[in-house]
């Protein structure tokens, strides 16, 4: 994956296709302690603690289709190869949190990248699963809601093309706003 | 810039056009999302995609996405299924790909073969 953005698609579609109703991400900067941050979070069905660890492991997967599952393993790999670790914690109905960290400056930490393009993907899935982005820098906060987008539009589809544009540049606007050196 | 003024005209616009659509059974585009599909580029094509449709206002056209489907050194793939007439599925795709099959496929109803991996739908 060339952008972290990309890995946090990634991520999320898992939360999506665990039944989640709600997904939460959150990146923050954090310069002071040179540490870029990203989690993602769901009310997914979850997993047993056996899983759960072994789900950043390459050669484990619960799909009986095919004996690999690649995308935790890949950012497990980006956040170790960037000075950071990344942790799975989840129970069984209750959901799953993806918590990942890495050296802001580290020089092989890829680019956030078009977290506008990512929220537009995921927003595709606002009638099932609500997002809720949220972006901290030391200077300021962005947050979007699609739960909040929903009654702002009044009836029509957050999932209506011409909002789902809309969204993108908001959100890449948005996180430029923050700041973000990300 | 985007604005919420902006939002508000959309939706505005959106809510004249949704009294008079009918989008069941409209056609549907199916976006491969997997990790496969994500890494190849899948991102570039949804949005690709989504920009097509809103600025031809085909707001008829549902988009799904689905996982990997098996074929990951044919991302970026999409299905394409049109109402009465077999899926179609591309592979292999570029955002301009995705911009021709919006207009020849899903407008003109002409199958881009140069793209198409096959008839018949899955999903």
């Amino acid at each position: 994956m060339r952008e972290l953005s990309l890995h946090i698609l990634d991520i999320a579609r898992n939360s999506i296709e665990a039944g989640a109703t709600a997904l939460q991400i959150t990146v923050a900067e954090q310069p002071a302690t040179d540490t870029l941050e990203l989690t993602v979070r769901d009310n997914g069905r979850g997993m047993d603690e056996d899983t759960a660890r072994r789900a950043t492991d390459a050669f484990f997967t619960t799909r009986e289709t095919r004996k690999v599952g690649l995308g935790l393993p890949l950012l497990r790999a980006t956040c170790e190869r960037c000075g950071g670790t990344l942790e799975v914690r989840s129970r069984p109905g209750e959901g799953t949190e993806v918590h990942g960290t890495m050296r802001l400056t580290h020089v092989d930490r890829p680019p956030l990248g078009d977290m506008g393009k990512v929220v537009q993907a995921l927003a595709l899935e606002a009638d099932r699963t609500s997002l809720r982005y949220r972006h901290q820098t030391p200077a300021r906060r962005f947050e979007l809601d699609t739960h909040e987008l929903r009654k702002e539009l009044g009836g029509v589809p957050v999932t209506d093309p011409r909002v789902l544009c809309w969204l993108a540049e908001f959100v890449k606007n948005g996180i430029v706003s923050t700041g973000s050196k990300a | 810039m985007k604005t919420r003024e902006e939002l508000r005209a959309i939706r505005e616009r959106a809510k004249a056009a949704l009294a008079v659509r009918d989008s069941e059974g409209g056609p549907r585009v199916v976006v491969a999302m997997g990790t496969c599909g994500i890494a190849a580029g899948a991102r570039e094509i949804m949005s690709a995609l989504l920009d097509e449709l809103s600025s031809r206002g085909l707001s008829d056209v549902s988009v799904t996405q689905t996982g990997c489907r098996g074929l990951c050194d044919r991302e970026p793939m999409v299905e394409v299924v049109v109402p009465g007439q077999p899926g179609v599925s591309y592979c292999r795709l570029t955002p301009q790909a995705m911009r021709r099959i919006v207009a020849d496929h899903l407008v003109n109803g002409q199958v881009v073969n140069e793209y198409a991996i096959g008839a018949g739908t899955e999903a």
